[in-house]
């Protein structure tokens, strides 16, 4: 074992998903012979983050202020919400530079099996949203996975009792890909969700 | 590395890496495997969706040390309506966290996997109670595991009969001889419900538990029996909406 610093570092960047003992150890010696100022930024940037950001009070969103940056961007239509599991499906959605309404972020999903129900969720916080704002459309855009779907299925139930119009993202085939290739169920709703051209 | 063939139901998966998974399969044949599904949740994965939970596939895995590794997969059925409404995937995922207790490695196991497809099917069908399907399937798998219920004899002397007394440690129904002093009668509708879901056709459940509050009396007492007899509560149990 090494000497106590080094080993310090080593324990705790072995804490890190992913990291196992061995990679620990390279990314301690990477460490040890960058220039302070490099290190002094990374360590300025751990603390920063636990320091400075939290949740959006609005849609959950992980945000410097209290309201996140799209919450508080008045050109984004406040009548469309779209309703998400985690702050990084944001970030997809936002590259697609498809969607200009709201956020909605879940903080995970409904997943029976490992005892995570609805209350584990930001529901009331969407509910009340929905009740404050003038929402007129709620798009759900959980995985397409058993989690996302029985979230998107347990909403849409939900939501639909309120009379906003509830919608579920498109799931078919990925671009690039070929046909013969795609599984029945990816396949089988590709074609239940055909648009005319 | 040795290449077979299996056909299984996918219980549960596990996130491992960035783009594998850890899969829990009930296959007829070796029992449970447990393999890895490599870029399985990579957008184009050759895999796509035929490998998520409740799915019964073909599978050819290579023999790994530790873990198996799917090499190829055919869907036989999705069950994708079981996975896209709230109610009968929660059901769904107690059926699977039960097998997943029973079943053991390497142990022939072609009565568990047809009940589990058994009891899927029958949630695929969109029951009026989706829960009293879930109940039936729980008591036809106590039975499977060797736990089997006695609803139309005493558990303790085997004087046939609708005894109201319900013993979970006994194992079934208790005639007044044998039941504690003390023990409280169950209504003798509950005693009936409970004996046609371990018996009667999946089709027929419907009827016989129209009554809300003998719904509710024997699925708190399948659950109660399950817990004792598996050792731990099933944890989806919680989220079925009754």
């Amino acid at each position: 074992m090494y000497e106590g610093p080094v080993q310090d570092l080593v324990e705790e960047l072995g804490r890190l998903p992913g990291v196992g003992p061995k990679s620990a150890q390279r990314l301690a010696f990477h460490l040890l012979t960058v220039d302070s100022a490099d290190a002094e930024r990374l360590a300025a940037s751990i603390l920063a983050v636990k320091e400075r950001v939290r949740f959006c009070v609005r849609c959950c969103n992980v945000s410097e202020f209290d309201e996140c940056r799209v919450c508080r961007d008045p050109r984004r239509d406040p009548r469309v919400l779209c309703v998400v599991e985690e702050p990084r499906d944001v970030v997809a959605l936002e590259r697609t530079g498809e969607f200009r309404g709201r956020y909605h972020v879940l903080g995970g999903a409904i997943s029976p099996i490992d005892g995570v129900g609805p209350d584990d969720l930001n529901i009331k916080p969407l509910l009340a949203r929905l009740a404050d704002e003038d929402v007129a459309e709620v798009v759900l855009a959980t995985n397409p996975n058993v989690e996302g779907e029985a979230t998107a299925s347990y909403l849409g139930r939900l939501l639909k009792t309120l009379g906003v119009r509830v919608s579920r993202i498109a799931s078919g085939l990925p671009v690039g890909g070929d046909l013969e290739y795609a599984d029945e169920v990816t396949l089988g709703r590709a074609f239940a969700g055909r648009r005319e051209v | 590395m040795a290449l077979y063939r299996e056909q299984g139901i996918v219980l549960r998966t596990y996130k491992l890496g960035e783009t594998d998974r850890i899969l829990s399969l009930l296959t007829p044949g070796r029992g449970k495997v447990r393999a890895v599904a490599k870029g399985v949740r990579r957008p184009g994965s050759r895999f796509g969706g035929r490998l998520e939970p409740y799915s019964h596939v073909d599978l050819q895995l290579y023999e790994g040390r530790n873990l198996d590794i799917v090499a190829q997969a055919e869907l036989i059925t999705s069950f994708t309506a079981v996975r896209e409404d709230f109610a009968l995937s929660a059901c769904a995922a107690v059926m699977v966290e039960a097998a997943d207790r029973v079943a053991q490695e390497q142990e022939r196991s072609t009565r568990l996997v047809l009940l589990v497809l058994d009891g899927l099917r029958a949630l695929a069908r969109h029951p009026e109670y989706p829960g009293v399907v879930l109940d039936a399937y729980l008591l036809r798998l106590a039975s499977l595991a060797g736990y089997h219920p006695d609803l139309e004899a005493c558990a303790g002397c085997g004087v046939p009969g609708r005894h109201r007394v319900f013993s979970i440690a006994a194992g079934g129904i208790l005639c007044r001889a044998c039941a504690p002093t003390g023990s409280r009668p169950l209504d003798a509708g509950v005693v009936a419900l409970l004996a046609a879901l371990a018996g009667r056709d999946w089709d027929a459940l419907a009827v016989a538990a129209a009554e809300p509050r003998l719904r509710r009396a024997a699925s708190a007492l399948v659950n109660s029996f399950l817990t004792y007899h598996l050792g731990q509560p099933l944890r989806a149990w919680q989220l079925v909406p009754r």
